[in-house]
């Protein structure tokens, strides 16, 4: 061909279209960097967090509700403040966006797997297959998702026994959300499948005698994950957001364990008694991650999309 | 006399982030009134971009860096975008190639052509009516004030081509380009379109610029002939000096890729020109490598079967059988072919014959009748041991090299998910040696091994689908218009390995194509469909000779014939 392949794959990267889209595209560059910024902070709470909310030793209740190091009254020590229990704002914030994250992440995986299972598999088959699928799907999108979301999770919640259930509530908030949002991924996998089944190379390989789960996973998987990958970002926004209304709601992970939902709802307590600070950092923290979060998959979404290049 | 139309040292560039591409290069044009230019050239030559730079309306983000475009005097560079849209409606009308796309589906014929014209002319109110249908009348339509309330879609495509005419000629215009105007169009609407627009260029001494791949539509329609290469006008002359003495080494091979309609010939003349120079194909000792293994095996007699086979197709769906709206796509179809043979299937779009290609790669079911692969019947739904073995007899070469190769796998993996999966080769490394070897024998080169489909040229992914087809060890080959989405040149050197292949491997062939010159080089018999049912079978000599059909008669006579000149027949030669 005209073009030498003697590029390396290093090259070969920052030659593609995609990597070139990002390059000139301001908002997608800053979106990456604050969710980069984000996740690793938060991912790395455990050292560089100020202090362990889980270590009792570290909390005293004498210096509970102190306000952020730059109002009068605050402390160096805290700079963003304490919390009602005496906990360092600043801990607490990574140490809960580190666990909204990891919800967030395993919930939109699980609602992926699911939904992108079905969806392929309902627009390769067709028919009667199909309609079930969908129709399943369909009644679910009739439902808000946070109230179908609080009804798995009261299930779950039920279901366990009593001293387990805040150890794993983690888990039945993780599979709430994620039963919650397969439809979303089902109906954009089924388009996708619809239309590349249809493409030569997916006829070719049915001559060729391949059974069909084959050529789902081989063929037309690989080929619809662009579409799918848009949608799990802006996802993962949705089940942070989910994760925190949960909690906020009482539902979810219990208020010992920090998350961005469960300070929210604490910090609202004290709002009106002047605590303002409780609530507001962790609600900044959660609107930039889900902000950033979302603009990045808005511009992949527009840097995927072949026609409006 | 003035010219209506002179472009001087045209050039026009897309400026990417890969570097310029140059699409038009130092190009110049003449075109006087009451004449029909043509220009002529392969994908990519730049000869859309030419139309398109006129009438400034190139695709971002290509522009004009040079020259200049003299319309009437005027050069049309230096008017603003006001005066530009203006000369467009009035003094330039423009014919695209899909009809399908190029009329608005939700407004009537009338609605659309009315608010061109009152547009475009001074005209109002029941005199713009008036005007319509007219216009109608002069483009061939009958019936005009019923079809001036009539929407799109109840008008076929030639039709539909008729009203996109009489919409570029809303304004009296005396410049028409047409953008392939026939490419999306039968052969026997193809000619009247032609025809059309010939009349319509003598009557109102309009200049037409025909912008086409075809040498056939050139042949027919065009005065004089603009050959494009690369961007560049490689040679330009009156029609038949192009046709018949070409000086440019390009026209020459262009002209000889055309296959000949008119006589058989051993092969295809094949364009280094080019290419890149041709790629020879190696040749593989059968006896001993694993692709021979299993050509002694070749059972004669019928390869394919079929008898009173029917597929209908349900385009509206309804709970009452009334209400359901069906397609007879294939209706009766009964034929046998011989192994070793070489069959073609030939009828217009809608006849059917891509959907007898797709039953009996089992790709449809059929509704009835029956299939028989070797004797084996395959047209019931039944996963059998007997029905899986009988289907790997056969492959198939589909129409879009685009479409047809995963764009995710590596060539290596493509080619070797037949072998990998029958495991009909002991190991890994066996598999890349065979891979390697089929490659070879396609003209590839074992080089594209590790590289992805989107790094091939249209032709050489068509190499690499036939490659994936091989490597199945099929004995019957169906072929569904391999060639149709391809320039000629790299047509014939497509059609070529598909006859060496043929021939060295015993295959038994289904091809399939609307293009009956190519039907009469590849095949031994051939069939002819029209709306879904076979009309004649007879030995492609014959059929060529002495067609019995009255149909297979009508679509020999509309074969595009290169011959022109040298006995024209009354119905082409145009006024003088």
């Amino acid at each position: 061909m005209a073009e030498p392949t003697t590029q390396s794959r290093w090259q070969r990267f920052l030659d593609n279209d995609v990597t070139w889209s990002f390059l000139h595209t301001p908002s997608a560059i800053v979106a990456a960097c604050v969710t980069v910024i984000a996740v690793s902070a938060a991912l790395a709470a455990p050292w560089i967090a100020p202090y362990d909310p889980f270590d009792p030793s570290q909390i005293s209740l004498w210096d509970g509700k102190l306000p952020p190091a730059w109002v009068e009254g605050g402390s160096s020590a805290y700079l963003l403040g304490t919390d009602n229990q005496g906990r360092d704002m600043l801990s607490t914030i990574l140490y809960g966006g580190r666990l909204s994250i990891v919800v967030g992440f395993v919930a939109v995986f699980l609602g992926m797997l699911l939904g992108v299972t079905l969806g392929v598999i309902s627009g390769y088959l067709g028919g009667k297959v199909d309609a079930i699928i969908m129709r399943f799907a369909d009644v679910q999108l009739t439902i808000p998702g946070i109230l179908l979301a609080i009804l798995i999770n009261g299930i779950g919640r039920a279901i366990l026994p009593i001293d387990m259930r805040d150890d794993f509530a983690i888990y039945v908030v993780i599979i709430a959300i994620g039963l919650t949002d397969w439809p979303q991924f089902a109906r954009v996998a089924r388009g996708a499948t619809m239309v590349e089944a249809q493409k030569e190379y997916v006829q070719s390989a049915r001559v060729i005698g391949l059974p069909g789960w084959l050529i789902m996973i081989r063929h037309i998987l690989p080929n619809t994950l662009r579409p799918i990958l848009v949608i799990a970002t802006i996802g993962l926004a949705l089940a942070v957001i989910a994760e925190a209304t949960l909690s906020f709601l009482g539902q979810g992970i219990p208020p010992t364990t920090p998350s961005l939902g469960t300070l929210i709802r604490v910090g609202n307590e004290y709002l009106f008694s002047g605590l303002w600070w409780i609530t507001l950092f962790p609600g900044i923290a959660l609107v930039v991650l889900v902000f950033a979060v979302n603009l990045l998959g808005d511009w992949m979404r527009d840097a995927l999309n072949p026609k409006l290049r | 006399m003035t010219n209506l139309l002179t472009i001087n040292k045209l050039d026009v560039q897309f400026p990417t982030r890969h570097g310029t591409t140059y699409a038009v290069q130092d190009v110049n044009l003449e075109l006087q009134a009451g004449e029909v230019l043509g220009l002529v050239g392969e994908s990519g030559a730049g000869k859309s971009t030419i139309g398109n730079a006129i009438i400034n309306l190139l695709e971002p983000p290509g522009q004009v860096t040079g020259g200049e475009i003299l319309f009437q005097g005027r050069n049309l560079r230096d008017l603003s975008d006001e005066q530009m849209r203006d000369v467009r409606g009035k003094k330039i009308g423009m014919i695209f190639q899909d009809p399908q796309t190029s009329l608005n589906p939700l407004i009537t014929i009338g609605a659309q052509l009315v608010e061109t014209i009152i547009k475009a002319t001074d005209l109002t109110g029941s005199a713009a009516v008036d005007k319509a249908v007219d216009l109608l009348k002069s483009v061939g339509i009958t019936e005009t004030e019923t079809r001036l309330n009539a929407y799109p879609h109840q008008f076929s495509g030639g039709m539909r081509q008729r009203v996109v005419i009489a919409l570029a000629l809303a304004g009296d215009p005396d410049l028409i380009i047409a953008d392939e105007p026939t490419t999306a169009l039968d052969v026997s609407i193809q000619a009247q379109i032609l025809d059309l627009i010939k009349s319509l260029c003598r009557e109102r001494q309009l200049g037409v610029i025909i912008v086409t791949h075809d040498i056939g539509v050139i042949a027919n329609i065009a005065d004089r002939v603009a050959v494009m290469y690369n961007g560049a006008v490689v040679e330009t002359g009156e029609v038949r000096q192009i046709l018949t003495a070409p000086t440019h080494e390009y026209t020459q091979s262009l002209i000889a890729a055309v296959p000949r309609g008119d006589l058989k010939v051993d092969r295809f003349t094949s364009v280094d020109y080019i290419e890149g120079g041709a790629q020879t194909h190696r040749r593989i000792d059968l006896d001993s490598h694993w692709l021979g293994e299993t050509v002694q095996a070749n059972p004669l007699g019928e390869a394919i079967t079929i008898d009173g086979l029917n597929k209908t197709f349900v385009l509206k769906k309804a709970l009452f059988k009334k209400n359901r709206v069906t397609l007879q796509a294939v209706d009766n179809v009964s034929l046998s072919i011989q192994a070793g043979e070489s069959f073609g299937l030939v009828g217009e779009s809608g006849s059917g014959k891509s959907t007898v290609a797709r039953l009996v790669a089992g790709l449809h079911q059929g509704d009835d009748g029956h299939i028989k692969i070797f004797g084996q019947n395959v047209a019931r739904q039944e996963r059998s041991n007997d029905v899986t073995a009988a289907r790997r007899n056969l492959q198939m070469i589909f129409q879009d090299p685009y479409s047809s190769l995963n764009a995710r796998m590596r060539v290596l993996d493509i080619v070797a998910e037949p072998i990998r999966f029958y495991k009909t080769a002991d190991s890994e490394k066996k598999v890349r040696q065979i891979v390697c070897d089929i490659l070879d024998h396609v003209g590839l080169g074992s080089g594209a091994m590790l590289k992805y489909p989107h790094e091939f040229s249209g032709g050489q992914r068509q190499r690499i689908s036939i490659a994936r087809a091989l490597a199945s060890r099929p004995k019957i080959l169906i072929c569904d218009e391999p060639t149709s989405a391809l320039d000629v040149s790299v047509q014939a050197h497509i059609l070529n390995l598909l006859k060496d292949l043929q021939a060295e491997l015993g295959l038994t062939m289904l091809f399939i194509s609307h293009d009956l010159p190519v039907i009469r080089q590849m095949c031994d018999r051939v069939a002819v469909m029209r709306h879904g049912a076979i009309c004649e079978i007879a030995q492609t000599e014959t059929l060529f000779d002495t067609p019995q059909h009255a149909y297979s008669q009508h679509l020999l006579d509309l074969m595009p014939r290169m011959d022109l000149f040298g006995s024209a027949p009354a119905s082409l030669a145009g006024p003088p």
